[in-house]
């Protein structure tokens, strides 16, 4: 085997790991963790994924991607069938169109961007999941989820960040 | 080969933009025409859940046993620090108990003679299933739990699902090796209930928040808070006298039901088999459709 074709491999395998890890996210967001009450208000953890390569490295996460990371959140949490594939995607549409405003701005900026923009997430999902079940859903368990989404935000974007700098250095 | 002149790329780049944008746009269109279809064709969208469920079961499984590991260290610990407190309660209580064993000894002792006189016809006995929690998600769009038992295992789908407290919901799809439980709590959860003190029927609805609602009572009934909910049986889906909570309010925005089941500490649950034919009677489309089929070749 040639040199050239470890490095391609390797190279391969360092640029699917985005979606590896909001794969593994998206798993992980429905392992019950038998902890009293959290399961009501449970962070979408892709969310935080998909936020952080649509600003960083969308080439490494694309639009398909990102329907695929939808529909497997809609298909294992049991929502309606196209609920999370709307949200990540509008997710990504509206970060991917603001990717200059992102660019080399401190951990602040990029967490008040997550907040904003996780906020048009949690509206546009209690919208549609009432719309779909033709009754107002729960407000308060969708307002819970985003805050606890923006705490548990830092922890997993410090973790990308560090996963980027080690592994995806080469843009 | 990746190496092209830039007078392509010059084209291309933006007609790269353009395909780009309407994949998005494709892509939307095709998530609201999921929605569409699991409006049509839930039943299909249930096959497909059932499916993709299964293959990551495996996965699921292998996870979810060192978060259970960890969530039990912790527990015993905290179990560790009121030990002596719960052991006051738990003699207290026993010695209550006691007195109500003797009850109801002596009621069921009553309750078979009298049944034995009146030739009154048995309930079924369950077959029980126990399987693991794998999966679970409960909040404001969706309250299911994924079980590591399925149609191998002889679970079926409308089957009642229970925890040591009681009912919890019913199997709403299942594959081979796991199924999916609807809890009471779903906004798309009825289970036909009765208020076990004055047996007034009514139906018990969730809404996806963690109490659940009473409707469909019949005039002029009586409820009062603390009352318990036992299910009712009727239509066949669940068999009657499981326990499901207690009544927690009455008010104007209607009867709400406290839980017995505690959702959140739920490692294994038993799928109980009670032989009911129950709201999706699946045998009777099998059957009717081998017949068909039976007919057709019987024809030839």
């Amino acid at each position: 085997m040639s040199v050239a074709f470890w490095q391609k491999l390797d190279q391969t395998a360092r640029s699917i790991t985005p979606f590896g890890l909001s794969l593994l996210l998206v798993i992980l967001s429905v392992v019950p963790t038998h902890i009293p009450g959290y399961a009501q208000i449970a962070p979408i953890l892709a969310l935080v994924s998909i936020y952080h390569w649509a600003i960083y490295r969308p080439n490494l996460l694309p639009l398909f991607a990102v329907f695929i990371l939808g529909l497997l959140q809609d298909l294992l949490t049991g929502t309606p069938p196209g609920l999370y594939i709307l949200v990540f995607l509008t997710v990504y549409g509206v970060v991917l169109s603001q990717r200059r405003f992102f660019a080399g701005k401190s951990f602040t900026v990029y967490w008040f961007g997550f907040a904003v923009v996780s906020f048009v997430a949690s509206v546009e999902s209690w919208v549609l999941g009432s719309a779909w079940n033709f009754a107002l859903l729960d407000f308060n368990a969708v307002t819970f989820q985003y805050l606890l989404s923006l705490g548990i935000f830092p922890i997993i974007a410090w973790i990308f960040l560090r996963w980027q700098q080690a592994f995806l250095q080469q843009d | 080969m990746e190496q092209r002149p830039s007078a392509l790329l010059r084209i291309a780049a933006p007609l790269k933009s353009l395909v780009q944008r309407f994949m998005y746009l494709g892509l939307i269109g095709a998530a609201f025409g999921l929605m569409l279809l699991g409006k049509i064709d839930a039943v299909l969208v249930d096959r497909v859940r059932a499916e993709v469920t299964d293959a990551v079961a495996p996965i699921l499984e292998a996870l979810s046993r060192p978060v259970a590991t960890v969530s039990k260290g912790i527990q015993n610990f905290q179990e560790l620090v009121v030990i002596r407190e719960d052991n006051a309660v738990l003699k207290q209580q026993n010695a209550r108990l006691m007195q109500w064993q003797t009850v109801a000894r002596k009621l069921q002792a009553e309750n078979i003679a009298l049944q034995n006189l009146l030739g009154v016809v048995h309930d079924k006995n369950a077959n029980y299933v126990s399987a693991r929690v794998i999966a679970g998600s409960s909040g404001a769009f969706s309250n299911m739990l994924i079980v590591n038992a399925g149609q191998n295992d002889g679970v079926r789908k409308g089957q009642a699902v229970t925890s040591d407290r009681g009912i919890i919901g019913r199997i709403s799809e299942v594959s081979n090796r796991s199924a999916r439980v609807l809890l009471l709590t779903d906004i798309n959860s009825r289970v036909p209930v009765l208020i076990e003190n004055n047996r007034t029927r009514a139906i018990m609805t969730g809404s996806n928040t963690s109490r659940t609602k009473l409707i469909h009572l019949p005039p002029g009934a009586r409820v009062t808070p603390s009352d318990r909910i036992i299910t009712s049986g009727h239509g066949g889906a669940f068999p009657s006298g499981l326990p499901v909570g207690i009544v927690a309010s009455v008010s104007d925005g209607g009867i709400e039901v406290q839980l017995f089941a505690d959702f959140a500490k739920l490692e294994f649950v038993r799928i109980a088999d009670f032989g009911l034919k129950g709201l999706v009677d699946m045998s009777v489309q099998k059957s009717s459709a081998k017949h068909k089929a039976g007919g057709k070749t019987g024809i030839k």
